[in-house]
């Protein structure tokens, strides 16, 4: 049984919910899994998740907006069914992480944090993601893409396009 | 903890270990610069403006946030400091519109002092300004992102001091903005709201202008006005507020509340009332001329002369003819302690009538009559901010004594103080409370029953015995305790509780009621059964008054006799009680009724006359908060055509042929005060007038001079001859006990107590003409904070 009645998320996901309150000293320590957990589920941040949250965690909802908003990782709003982001940070800026922007920029016709008009790709410019070793690198959902070049992009836009992308949650 | 010896500025200051930096530094009269530092909130070290030397330390080090220890020095003006401050200084006018011709702020505005001190007045920064528009969060609570510089005091002066939440910091880095509890997304207009109490102590907290006050934005400048420290007339606290003032063509208008004056027993706290609803004052139904109803059933303007003359003769025509037992007279709850003093002097001495009443808002006479035979054991509203230990019984504070409320959270906050609690209601101060009992409906009986030591009345309290039996032992192990008692408890049930708190060493009471000068009506004899100081009916205290001992009509009785035909005529004084007591206005009809109000209330449109009268910002007198606590009342406000109370009576007294003299005995005393009777400067009784206000004086040389009853106050009434003149006219609170060894009341009175029901946003008949409190009130249909939900810290 969840701790909460009428949970919006999943039984599976409302149980994790039910522990994730349980394994910390001070029970707001779960807050910022806990957003990121729902923005898996849901694909976002919404109003209805921050009540829940606020609500399994004794905070007020204003609290919840507070971290929620400091995280530029924790979106309030819709990404596409594919989130690519596109690292610029400076190992990936020196190794033409900003030509590789421009290209998703170009070949999706959107813009940072901007959703293609039938929903499927978003675009992110994101800062350091870990993979300063194979620049420049993107990633998409939770799926990483290194050693890029415009034409490498250009194949795995089209995989994604295509179905045959791997959707890691 | 032990005193320590440090060296700031090559300056030795001594102060106890463990204290901050910054307060050490204040105390010695070194000032050190901070805006995120507000002292009895939580540290911040945001805002970097405090930076010190500390020697040896390789960093500088923020005072605000440096706890002093035995030999430390400190450097706090340095060219090294300096630069540093005016670094920060540079970061924070990063956004900043420095608008200040225009901004509320300007001219008080810490950051402002700031820049001017340390010259910040070139950037180095290039980069556009992050513009964005003002918000009005409530109509009392605006918000200018750009001028915030996010120092974090109204996130914790909301959480913390006022226990609401309803600010908070959103977003990050240089596009952090405080953020309200209601957004955008969530509102059917998409503009942010604030959810909470409107107190505006975020304002008042805000040093610069990004919060300001929906009552005073842009309307003035600070230097433009006067500030009279005065007391808000609202609920029965007493808060010092000072009046921002401003000369207009028929008079003067108050355009600002706020406490900027901190010496008052409120320290920093006002509530929306005392800050926002002064309005009433400028209200544009204000009467400004004496009505009177002609042959024709009509009221209709008349001149003073005329209306005094119509009411004296009237009067004295009744009390000759008739007797004055068939006339009543209805004191208010806000007049001063002068005015109601006087009300009952003219009611039992000239119109010879005991028929006197109020409208009671709390047993004060049960009170005083179960402290009989005791001393020091009435609490001041200072009490309420150093006791360890506080019962709280009945009553909501958060809503009817706000300033209660604030020192109780402070005290628990920051000195450790626990709070019990005992309710019928889930009050909001239980989240403070150590321990709180939820009461059985109309339980409050049974608790003081089962506090007293009788065990059987427990069930019908609570439903958890045993859980109230720890509660009453833990209270008697308590030290220092002390009771603050709502208006729910009277006559027996007080008595006792008090009995019980009195079987508690050093455990101290006080009676909480509803408006400014509830205890003052009481405590001034507006009674049918006591004399002023709750002594007896024919008591030789009073031997001038003359011999009447038989108690006179109360509130409800004069209506019946009125009804009855009997009543013969009508005083009312500053109250309504049609609307408040439900009178059928056909009751009237036979009775001359003259009323001194400042509108057309439910009471004035039945009067024969209506006299335009002064509020409390408009006159000057004293007032006792329901703790006891006397404080002077100043005029700040003035508008032409209204009179104050105390002239009216007099007026009327005189028309009626009594001997003005011996009513208010002025003239006497200090004549010597009037200095210069020979040479160039005499008889210049103007320059006289303006060096005895210098010297916090005043000369009674006028029969409309408070000043002058107040000695009688001070000669006659038990408790108040304890009054100290300098501290009342230097503006410092006193308290006072009723002198409870004259107190002998007997037999069994009648339960007349009315409490008002006030809300935060609701405060009388008055309430009805504040323009910000009814958009307050509307303001509050909407959303409330849901309090099951605690802050993250």
């Amino acid at each position: 049984m969840s701790a909460i009645a009428n949970s919006i998320f999943s039984p599976e996901a409302a149980a994790r919910f039910d522990k994730l309150a349980t394994i910390y000293p001070v029970k707001r320590s779960a807050l910022v899994p806990m957003l990121l957990y729902a923005q898996d589920e849901i694909g976002y941040v919404s109003e209805a998740a921050i009540q829940e949250i606020a609500k399994r965690l004794d905070l007020f909802d204003l609290d919840v907006r507070n971290v929620l908003s400091y995280y530029s990782m924790l979106r309030t709003k819709p990404a596409g069914k594919y989130n690519v982001q596109v690292c610029t940070n400076i190992s990936c800026m020196l190794r033409g992480g900003y030509e590789i922007l421009d290209h998703c920029k170009a070949k999706l016709g959107i813009g940072h944090k901007q959703v293609t008009a039938d929903g499927q790709f978003s675009l992110e410019e994101v800062e350091c993601i870990g993979a300063c070793c194979w620049a420049p690198a993107m990633q998409v959902n939770y799926d990483f893409h290194d050693d890029l070049t415009t034409i490498k992009v250009d194949a795995i836009l089209q995989d994604y396009a295509e179905g045959r992308g791997k959707d890691v949650k | 903890m032990a005193d320590v010896t440090i060296t700031v500025d090559g300056k030795k200051v001594t102060a106890p270990a463990g204290t901050l930096l910054i307060e050490a530094c204040k105390t010695a009269g070194i000032e050190i610069p901070a805006f995120c530092y507000y002292p009895g909130l939580s540290l911040q070290g945001a805002c970097r403006m405090c930076v010190v030397r500390q020697e040896k330390n390789p960093k500088l080090a923020t005072a605000c946030t440096t706890a002093i220890a035995d030999g430390q020095v400190f450097f706090t003006e340095t060219p090294e400091i300096t630069q540093a401050r005016k670094a920060t200084l540079q970061l924070l006018l990063g956004n900043h519109p420095l608008d200040c011709p225009v901004c509320d702020a300007g001219g008080e505005c810490e950051l402002q002092d700031m820049t001017f001190k340390y010259g910040a007045a070139d950037s180095f920064y290039a980069e556009p300004k992050n513009h964005r528009e003002e918000q009005k969060w409530s109509p009392v609570v605006y918000f200018d992102r750009p001028r915030c510089i996010l120092c974090y005091r109204c996130v914790r002066m909301c959480g913390e001091g006022m226990d609401v939440f309803a600010l908070g910091i959103q977003n990050r880095g240089s596009s952090s903005v405080i953020a309200p509890n209601s957004p955008a997304a969530l509102n059917p207009d998409d503009l942010a709201h604030v959810d909470c109490e409107q107190c505006g102590m975020c304002i008042d907290a805000c040093p610069v202008g990004a919060l300001t006050s929906g009552t005073y934005r842009y309307k003035t400048r600070p230097w433009e006005m006067n500030h009279v420290a005065t007391v808000c007339t609202h609920c029965g606290d007493g808060c010092k507020t000072t009046l921002g003032v401003r000369s207009t063509s028929d008079g003067a208008e108050i355009v600002r509340g706020d406490n900027r004056d901190k010496s008052g027993m409120n320290g920093d706290f006002l509530c929306n009332k005392g800050r926002y609803a002064f309005d009433f004052a400028n209200h544009d139904d204000r009467i400004t001329t004496p009505l009177v109803r002609n042959a024709a059933g009509k009221l209709e303007a008349a001149s003073w002369e005329a209306a005094f003359d119509h009411i004296g003769r009237k009067l004295r025509m009744d009390v000759d003819t008739r007797g004055g037992e068939t006339i009543g007279v209805i004191g208010g709850n806000r007049l001063t302690n002068e005015e109601a003093y006087l009300l009952q002097k003219f009611a039992r001495t000239v119109l010879k009538t005991n028929n006197i009443d109020h409208h009671r808002t709390a047993d004060h006479v049960a009170f005083a009559q179960a402290l009989a035979g005791q001393s020091g054991r009435t609490a001041s509203l200072r009490d309420t901010l150093t006791s360890k230990t506080v019962l709280v019984v009945g009553g909501d504070p958060s809503n009817q004594s706000p300033a209660t409320a604030w020192n109780l959270r402070t005290a628990v906050r920051n000195s450790g103080a626990k709070l019990y609690i005992a309710n019928t209601e889930d009050i909001k101060l239980r989240r403070q409370a150590k321990a709180f009992v939820k009461l059985q409906p109309f339980g409050y009986g049974a608790l003081a029953g089962f506090l007293a030591g009788d065990d059987s009345a427990g069930s019908s309290a609570v439903n958890d015995v045993e859980a109230l039996k720890t509660f009453r032992e833990t209270l008697k192990a308590a030290e220092g305790l002390l009771i603050l008692v709502g208006s729910e408890l009277r006559g027996g049930d007080l008595k006792k509780l008090v009995e019980f708190g009195l079987s508690i060493p050093d455990a101290k009471f006080a009676l909480l009621s509803d408006y400014v000068n509830s205890r003052g009506a009481a405590d001034m004899g507006l009674l049918p059964d006591m004399l002023p100081g709750y002594t007896p009916l024919g008591s030789e205290r009073f031997a001038e008054y003359g011999k009447a001992s038989t108690p006179g009509l109360d509130m409800l009785e004069m209506f019946d006799a009125a009804a009855a035909g009997k009543l013969s005529a009508l005083y009312v004084v500053g109250a309504n009680p049609v609307l408040r007591y439900g009178i059928d206005s056909a009751a009237l009809k036979d009775t001359f009724v003259v009323v001194q109000e400042m509108f057309m209330t439910e009471t004035a449109v039945l009067a024969d006359v209506v006299l335009p009268a002064a509020n409390l910002y408009e006159k000057a007198g004293s007032v006792t908060n329901h703790y006891g606590d006397l404080q002077q009342v100043n005029k700040a406000g003035d508008r032409a055509g209204v009179r104050s109370d105390f002239e009216m009576i007099v007026r009327v007294a005189d028309k009626m042929g009594a001997h003005i003299p011996t009513l208010i005995p002025f003239g006497k005393g200090l004549r010597s005060d009037m200095g210069q009777t020979r040479g160039a400067q005499s008889g210049e009784a103007d320059r006289h007038a303006v060096w005895l206000t210098a010297q916090n004086l005043e000369p009674r040389l006028s029969p409309f001079d408070p000043m002058a009853i107040l000695d009688e106050i001070q000669r006659l009434v038990p408790g108040y001859d304890k009054v100290l003149r300098l501290q009342l006219l230097s503006g410092n609170d006193q308290h006072l006990e009723t002198d409870s060894t004259l107190v002998q009341i007997a037999g069994q009175r009648k339960d007349l107590v009315l409490p008002s029901g006030d809300t935060l946003f609701t405060s009388g008949t008055l309430g009805h003409y504040s323009a910000m409190l009814l958009d307050l009130q509307a303001n509050e249909s909407r959303r409330l904070p849901v309090l099951d939900q605690t802050a993250a810290d």
